[in-house]
C-alpha cells in the first residue's frame, strides 16, 4: 500500500513537471488559432482552428525580412566563430605552453561579461566603422559571446580525443595544421554540430545588441521584431498575430533541440556555459 | 603526461608545435580584443568624461563626477551628485540583487528536484527530458510575450485559473502593479531556467557510482539521509559551477525585464537603467558609469566566489 502511494505521488510529480514545462507554449498555439472576440475568452483546449493569424504574419514583409536577418546574422556569426575556434582550441587543448590555463580562464571570463559593460564602447566602434543599422553590427558584436563559447566547448571536446591518434600522425611527419584538418576534424563532426547549434541558438535569441544597433524596421532581428510588435495604439496589442509569430520562430528551435537533445545535453554540461 | 614521443624526437618538434599554437591563437585573441577588451576600456573611459550620444568624440575628462561629486553652495549647504547618490540607481541595484538571489535559489532547489526525478528509471523518461528542454529552447523574448499574454489582467489565463480555485478574489494586473511585477519576472525566469539547472544537476548525479547507493541500501540508511550525506556532497562541485554561471547570468538580466514589465520601477535592473541612460535619456557618460559599476560588481562577485568557494572552473585544464 505504501509503495503504491509512493508510485502515485511520483507520477503526479512527473505529470506536474511536464505540464508546467509545456503549457505556456501550448497556450500560445491555442491562442494563435483564435481570431476576433474569441481571443478574449479563456479556453484550456483548442476551440477553433483559424489560420488567419498565420496568414497575416506571413504576409507581413517586415517580419519575413527580420527572419531573414536573423538567419543571416546567426549563421555568419557562428561560421566566423567556428573558423577561429577550431585552430585556437587545438592550441589550447593539445599544446603545452606557459599561461595556458590563465588564457582559458580569461576566455571564459569574456563569455561571462555583462553585455551592458561593452555596449557604449561597441556603439562607438560600430559608428566608427559605419556599420550601424546593418547586419554587420550584429555579426561583429555577437562574436563577443559566440567565440568564447565555441572555443571553450571545442577545447573540452578536443582534450578528450585519444593521444595515440595524434602521436601516430606526428610520427608520420604531420604538421599541426595537418593534424587538425585531416585527423581531428573528421572525428569532431558531432562536436562541431552541437557547438554550432548551441551558438546559433544563442545568436538567434540575442536581444540587447540587436535592439541597440538597429534603427529601422527592415534591419530588426526576430527577437526585436517580436518585442516591438504592437498594434496601432499601445492598448491594442495584436495578441493573435503575436502568438502566431512566436510559434513560427519557436517551432524550428524546438524541433532542432529535440532532434539533437542527447548531444545538446552533453554539449551544455561539457561547456558548463549557457548557450 | 604522455608527451613522450614528442620529447623523444627532440626540441625542434616541441618548438614547432608551440609556434603553430601561437599562430593558431593570434586570430582568435585579436578578435576578442577587438570586440570585448577594447569596447570595455572605452566604456570605462567614457564613464570619466561628459561625452554625449550625439557627439561621441567631444567628451571632456571630468574625473569621478559621473560617480560622485559635491558642490558647496554659498549658503554652506553641500549638494552631492552622481550615480552613487542616485536613488534610481540604488533601486536598480536592489532589484537586481533581489532578483538574482531569489531566482537562483529557486532554480537550484527546483532544478535539483527535477534532476532527482529524471535520475530515476521510469518509462517515458526520455519524453519528460524532452519536455523540460522546451522552456529552455524558447527565445527569452518570445517567452516574455507568451507569459505577458498569460498574465494579462483582463484576459489572462493565470487570473482565470486563480479565480476559479479561489486563490484570488479579483483580477490582478500582474505585470503592471508594482507589488507583483517582480513576482511575474521571477516566475518567468524560474520557468525558463530551471531546465538548465536540472540538466547540469543530472549530469552531476550520473557521475556518482551506483554501488554507493547499493551499499547504503544494504546498510538500511534512510533515503533522505542518503541524499544529505552522500548525494549532495558528491554533486556539490557541479552544483557550485552551475550556481555561479546562473548568478552571473541573473546579475546582467535585461531582455525579460525590458519586455515583460516595461518602465516599471519595481523591476528595473542595473542593465535596464544603464541602457536607458545611455540611449534613451542622452546621458551617455552617466550610463557608461553605471555599466562600469555593474562590471565591477560582477568582477568582485566572481573573485569572491572563486576565492571563497575554491571553485575549479577550469576543470582539469592543467592535465
Amino acid at each position: 500500500m505504501k509503495k503504491h502511494l509512493q508510485n502515485v505521488g511520483f507520477w503526479c510529480v512527473v505529470a506536474l513537471i511536464v505540464i508546467v514545462s509545456v503549457f505556456p507554449f501550448y497556450y500560445a498555439v491555442i491562442t494563435s488559432f483564435k481570431t476576433g472576440t474569441s481571443l478574449f475568452e479563456v479556453d484550456y483546449f483548442i476551440t477553433s482552428f483559424d489560420l488567419a493569424n498565420y496568414a497575416q504574419v506571413m504576409e507581413n514583409k517586415k517580419f519575413l525580412r527580420s527572419i531573414f536577418n536573423s538567419v543571416l546574422i546567426a549563421g555568419a556569426t557562428v561560421g566566423f566563430a567556428m573558423f577561429l575556434a577550431v585552430t585556437a582550441s587545438y592550441a589550447l587543448a593539445r599544446v603545452h605552453f606557459r599561461g595556458r590555463s590563465l588564457l582559458l580562464m580569461s576566455i571564459l571570463a569574456v563569455s561571462m561579461f555583462p553585455q551592458i559593460a561593452v555596449l557604449a564602447g561597441l556603439f562607438e566602434l560600430i559608428r566608427f566603422l559605419g556599420i550601424y543599422n546593418t547586419p554587420w553590427a550584429m555579426i561583429l558584436s555577437y562574436t563577443i559571446f559566440t567565440l568564447p563559447f565555441t572555443v571553450w566547448v571545442l577545447t573540452t571536446f578536443m582534450r578528450d580525443l585519444p593521444i595515440e591518434i595524434e602521436e601516430a600522425a606526428i610520427i608520420d611527419g604531420a604538421t599541426p595544421w595537418n593534424i587538425i584538418t585531416q585527423v581531428f576534424l573528421p572525428l569532431m563532426w558531432p562536436a562541431l554540430v552541437t557547438t554550432g547549434l548551441l551558438a546559433f541558438i544563442g545568436a538567434w535569441n540575442e536581444f540587447l545588441f540587436a535592439l541597440t544597433f538597429t534603427a529601422s524596421e527592415e534591419q530588426r532581428t526576430v527577437p526585436v521584431a517580436i518585442a516591438l510588435l504592437s498594434g496601432s495604439t499601445e492598448f491594442e496589442t495584436p495578441w493573435g498575430a503575436l502568438m502566431a509569430a512566436s510559434v513560427i520562430v519557436t517551432v524550428p528551435l524546438i524541433i532542432l533541440v529535440l532532434i539533437f537533445q542527447q548531444k545538446i545535453v552533453s554539449g551544455l554540461t561539457a561547456g558548463g556555459v549557457k548557450g | 603526461m604522455a608527451r613522450k614521443s614528442g620529447a623523444a624526437s627532440g626540441n625542434s618538434l616541441s618548438a614547432q608545435r608551440k609556434r603553430a599554437a601561437f599562430w593558431f591563437l593570434v586570430p582568435m585573441l585579436s578578435a576578442l580584443i577587438f570586440v570585448a577588451a577594447w569596447p570595455l576600456l572605452r566604456t570605462i573611459y567614457f564613464s570619466f568624461t561628459d561625452t554625449s550620444l550625439t557627439s561621441l568624440y567631444d567628451g571632456r575628462w571630468i574625473g569621478f563626477d559621473n560617480y560622485l561629486s559635491y558642490r558647496e553652495l554659498s549658503s554652506g549647504r553641500v549638494i552631492w551628485k552622481g550615480t552613487l547618490v542616485d536613488p534610481a540607481w540604488w533601486n536598480a541595484v536592489w532589484n537586481t540583487v533581489r532578483f538574482t538571489f531569489i531566482s537562483v535559489a529557486f532554480e537550484t532547489v527546483l532544478g535539483l528536484m527535477v534532476a532527482l526525478v529524471l535520475h530515476q528509471n521510469f518509462k517515458g523518461r526520455g519524453w519528460v527530458r524532452a519536455a523540460i528542454l522546451i522552456p529552455w529552447a524558447i527565445p527569452t523574448i518570445v517567452s516574455a510575450r507568451m507569459w505577458g499574454w498569460m498574465l494579462n489582467d483582463q484576459f489572462g489565463i493565470i487570473n482565470d485559473m486563480l479565480l476559479s480555485v479561489g486563490l484570488i478574489d479579483r483580477k490582478i494586473a500582474w505585470t503592471a502593479t508594482a507589488d507583483t511585477a517582480m513576482y511575474a519576472v521571477l516566475a518567468v525566469d524560474i520557468w525558463k531556467t530551471t531546465p538548465f539547472m536540472a540538466l547540469l544537476c543530472l549530469a552531476g548525479l550520473q557521475m556518482i557510482p551506483r554501488d554507493i547507493y547499493e551499499a547504503a541500501k544494504v546498510d538500511g540508511v534512510h533515503p533522505i539521509k542518503v541524499f544529505w550525506k552522500v548525494t549532495l556532497p558528491l554533486i556539490r562541485p557541479a552544483l557550485m559551477v552551475a550556481i555561479i554561471f546562473r548568478s552571473l547570468d541573473a546579475l546582467r538580466i535585461f531582455d525579460l525585464v525590458y519586455v515583460l514589465t516595461p518602465n516599471s520601477q519595481a523591476t528595473k535592473t542595473m542593465s535596464v537603467i544603464a541602457r536607458e541612460n545611455l540611449f534613451d535619456f542622452d546621458k551617455f557618460a552617466y550610463g557608461s558609469a553605471q555599466s562600469t559599476l555593474l562590471f565591477a560588481l560582477i568582477a568582485i562577485f566572481v573573485s569572491a566566489y572563486i576565492w571563497l568557494g575554491k571553485v575549479d572552473l577550469g576543470g582539469n585544464a592543467d592535465r
